[in-house]
């Protein structure tokens, strides 16, 4: 793209970022502010993320955009665009061939590898936001490891409800020590973030905050011990593919309250379609 | 300082521009006995209070802490983390209006529960099975537990104020009159509670009141205190018996018998 | 019927953007609407682009307005993301708005003044109704020119401060801090939030501006003075040592004089409100002083009980550029966590049933 720096950002900004993204990882879930750059899709669009990925980004790279784990939603394909023009980079559908990985709200099936790079998209890096809206008071509890108020709002949940009713964006402590949000993930997907082999790096542009967890890092979500972290997912295989433990889009496909229930992460789906797996529906693709 | 004091004082000044708030004031308390700090209005009794309790600095003096392990801590040389961790452990402070201390948005057992879980407690039934105990204690009917403090009378918001302070056993509890915002059908009730908690647990207190009655009440020894200045000091029925300087003279004879 | 899987997001994309195009040009036997046109004709539009989209340029401003169809949020945002691919490769010396080239100036506080009220070009005194004879495109007749020159125009604060009335303007040596590439932090110190209010959204702010008269956080407002006009854009390379005259920008200042103050040391004195907006933007400098003020209630010691004084709640969303990009993520698939709260709410209401039955089969 004539005009425009490798990845679109200057050389001094992606520094700028790269040294954000030393501290983040070397403080696990500490939110490290940086100054982030208006980019040309808007803030809460995933500019973070963009911004950490332009930082990181080699002509060698191969880099896969996923959102709500599909490849082909709007926002993931005006991503990918925007960095194959900017960047040139060679891009990919397949999880196993990436080797950075920008996401919004979904962890790949796939099990990531210790040369893969993965990325977040997160529209709101405080965890605490919706118990103390204020910064000042936010920051300072992190700084004295003061999460009261978390367990509080978690023992209500059980009080009022008889469990925990956090479905997604479900906080977890890293590394034992910094409260964490893990961007608005299902909880489904929080077990895979414990220990992860890669590298995840999470960036919000609007909130101008970028947080790491190192490879092997231990990550838990929150819990009581007799009321323990639970995976929810629909009891039921896919219809496409017949993944049993893959999280599954529920698709609306007549008046009567007809369903379907497929893989949300498009290329697992395909893989296990490709390798001869089968659904209970039968499907066709569609002429592209 | 003598060996077995749980908090000492020395020297506390403090000024708001011209006003001497606090004048060269000495403190000392023993654990297990509740200390009434009286005076009126303006007597300085409440920045003693805050400054004892590390909340406001002094201009000159210093604060001295006794913890379990029997060493002495700097009250406000104390890091910031340290302090806050010995307000939600060790110590605990009651304030007059309890809406100061509780989460009106979070319910009774919620609200006890919160510094056993910020001290790392982790098992749900058995932090509601605390505050439920907790609850029975300051007399609070144990199915208000799930509960919003905001259905709750003064009264009862007092008394959930003390169990959410008492319920990590702290040795020491600032109290900034207690009953001073009740009905005086209330306070009498409140003031038995205070009374029989207090002696129950062994916990020593610092009790800033205005009222002569409850410092009789509830104190083992009483310090009267006008305009930043302590007057006199000694054994609550002493002193009150027998008062000796003309301002504490002042403050028994004008005090209503009930 | 058998699930036909969904593609062809990238075709889907191609086609809006075509549609947009087609939308923005509108019917094409119409001429296509001039850069020279948008900057002459509609300049309050190119100045607003050029004040939120912190760049000043009105021929880049009125291609933004053009592109974005007058969506002024959209053009300020285009000019802002262009701004980050550009160079920086000097700092100007702050403006000296006591020099400025007046085309107005207005005090309410003195009756007349050094330099007079000037009027200048302003709808003040217009009546509020549509002249029809701007529906034609024919020329207008021209206003006669003035030959008396304008002079000296002291600062109306500058005057008050001789008295010692008004708080001393503060003096420093510290860098200012630039939102542009640092992130907000707490305390932010005055000139950040300056700098925030000027890029900030001029509906927000006037919002709070308001507020603040209307009994939320008041501090007594006057408009000490309002002036517009051209300041020079100075600038001292290393190499010559000395500063030049780069160009002009044209920007309105407003200061407000407020509720006095004083204490024990100091005597009462007038307290400031500050305000200085690109381009010809009086109801935005007016807010921006206003807000301004109220925001430094905490430092003067007042009590804070305001929105317009809660300085996290201000300028953490004065920024339409953010405040836009995340209401409208919200158009965003959240197709996946909705699924996890359905099933959420769902296993819970299982719950309830199930409770209630056995309570039921008790009975």
């Amino acid at each position: 793209m004539k005009g425009y720096n490798f990845a679109y950002l200057d050389e001094q900004t992606k520094r700028m970022i790269r040294r954000a993204l030393l501290k983040a990882v070397a403080i696990p879930g500490h939110q490290v502010p940086f100054g982030s750059r208006e980019m040309p899709l808007p803030y809460g669009w995933g500019t973070g993320g963009i911004q950490v990925t332009a930082s990181i980004l080699g002509t060698d790279d191969v880099l896969k955009v996923i959102d709500q784990g599909a490849d082909d939603t709007t926002n993931a394909v005006s991503i990918r665009r925007f960095f194959a023009r900017t960047a040139g980079v060679r891009t990919t559908t397949s999880t196993a061939d990436a080797t950075v990985i920008q996401t919004r709200h979904r962890i790949p099936e796939k099990q990531l590898r210790d040369d893969q790079i993965i990325v977040y998209q997160v529209p709101q890096p405080e965890p605490l936001f919706r118990l103390e809206p204020s910064r000042i008071e936010s920051r300072r509890m992190h700084s004295l490891a003061d999460y009261g108020l978390m367990h509080v709002k978690l023992y209500e949940d059980i009080a009022r409800f008889g469990q925990i009713s956090i479905s997604y964006d479900y906080p977890v402590m890293v590394n034992q020590r910094y409260l964490m949000s893990p961007s608005p993930i299902p909880a489904f997907d929080n077990p895979k973030m414990d220990m992860m082999p890669a590298l995840q790096l999470f960036g919000a542009g609007r909130e101008k905050r970028i947080y790491a967890i190192p490879p092997w890092t231990e990550v838990r979500s929150l819990d009581f011990e007799d009321h323990p972290f639970r995976r929810i997912n629909a009891r039921r295989p896919c219809g496409l593919c017949g993944a049993t433990d893959a999280y599954l889009d529920e698709v609306v496909v007549d008046d009567h309250g007809g369903r379907l229930f497929v893989c949300s992460d498009t290329d697992h789906c395909a893989e296990r379609r490709a390798a001869g797996h089968v659904g209970t529906d039968g499907m066709r693709e569609a002429a592209e | 300082m003598s060996e077995e004091t749980l908090l000492s004082a020395r020297g506390l000044s403090l000024s708001y521009g011209a006003i001497q708030a606090l004048m060269q004031v000495d403190v000392d308390l023993w654990p297990g006995e509740v200390l009434a700090v009286v005076g009126e209005s303006g007597s300085g009794k409440t920045t003693l209070l805050n400054v004892l309790s590390g909340r406001l600095a002094p201009d000159a003096g210093a604060v001295w802490y006794r913890d379990p392990a029997g060493h002495l801590h700097d009250v406000h040389a104390m890091p910031a983390p340290a302090l806050r961790t010995l307000h939600r452990s060790d110590w605990g402070f009651v304030h007059q209006d309890p809406k100061q201390n509780l989460r009106m948005n979070v319910t009774a057992g919620g609200n006890v529960g919160e510094r056993l879980m910020a001290q790392g407690a982790r098992h749900y039934g058995d932090i509601r099975e605390q505050a439920i105990d907790w609850l029975t204690q300051v007399e609070i009917d144990a199915d208000r537990v799930d509960d919003m403090p905001r259905t709750f009378s003064g009264g009862m918001l007092q008394r959930l104020q003390i169990a959410r302070t008492l319920v990590t056993h702290p040795r020491l509890v600032f109290m900034d009159e207690p009953t001073g915002a009740l009905d005086v059908s209330v306070q009498a009730r409140l003031l038995d509670l205070i009374r029989s908690l207090v002696t129950r647990l062994k916990i020593a207190a610092v009790l800033v009141t205005h009222d002569i009655g409850v410092a009789r009440l509830l104190a083992h020894r009483i310090m009267v205190m006008q305009r930043g200045r302590v007057v006199e000091t000694g054994l609550t029925d002493q002193v009150l018996d027998d008062p000796q300087h003309p301002y504490t003279q002042l403050l028994v004879s004008s005090v209503l018998q009930a | 019927m058998a699930y036909v899987t969904v593609k062809g997001g990238e075709q889907a994309i191609d086609n809006a953007h075509a549609w947009l195009a087609e939308e923005r040009r509108g019917d094409r036997r119409i001429p296509s609407v001039s850069l020279e046109q948008i900057a002459g004709q509609l300049g309050r539009a190119v100045d607003r682009a050029m004040g939120e989209g912190s760049l000043y340029d009105r021929e880049l401003a009125a291609l933004a307005v053009k592109q974005a169809q007058g969506d002024l949020i959209e053009a300020a945002f285009l000019l802002r993301a262009y701004r980050t691919t550009l160079p920086r490769f000097a700092h100007s010396e702050p403006v000296d708005t006591a020099a400025m080239r007046i085309q107005r100036r207005i005090s309410a506080v003195f009756k007349d003044l050094p330099g007079g009220q000037v009027l200048g070009p302003t709808y003040d005194y217009t009546h509020r109704l549509l002249d029809f004879g701007l529906t034609s495109t024919d020329d207008e007749p021209r206003a006669s020119e003035g030959t008396e020159e304008l002079s000296q125009m002291p600062r109306v604060p500058d005057i008050l401060g001789h008295e010692g009335l008004i708080e001393p303007d503060i003096k420093g040596d510290a860098e200012p801090g630039d939102l542009t590439r640092e992130p907000l932090t707490f305390p932010a110190s005055r000139d950040v939030r300056l700098q925030a209010l000027a890029r900030g959204d001029e509906g927000f702010l006037l919002a709070l501006g308001y507020s603040t008269q209307r009994g939320y956080g008041g501090t007594h407002p006057f408009a000490g003075e309002v002036r517009m006009g051209e300041v020079s854009v100075e600038i001292e390379p290393p190499e010559l040592g000395f500063a030049i005259d780069i160009g002009d920008i044209t920007v309105t200042e407003c200061q407000m004089v407020n509720q006095f103050k004083g204490s024990k040391t100091t005597p009462p004195q007038f307290t400031r409100g500050y305000g200085l907006v690109f381009g010809f933007s009086e109801r935005k400098a007016m807010a921006v002083a206003l807000v301004d003020r109220a925001m430094r209630a905490g430092e003067l010691g007042e009590e804070v009980t305001a929105p317009a004084q809660n300085v996290e709640f201000v300028l953490y969303h004065s920024d339409n550029i953010e405040a836009t990009g995340f209401v409208e993520h919200l158009k965003l698939p959240h197709y996946v966590d909705f699924q996890s709260e359905l099933q959420n709410v769902r296993r819970m209401q299982t719950e309830v049933a199930r409770a209630r039955e056995s309570v039921e089969a008790a009975e």
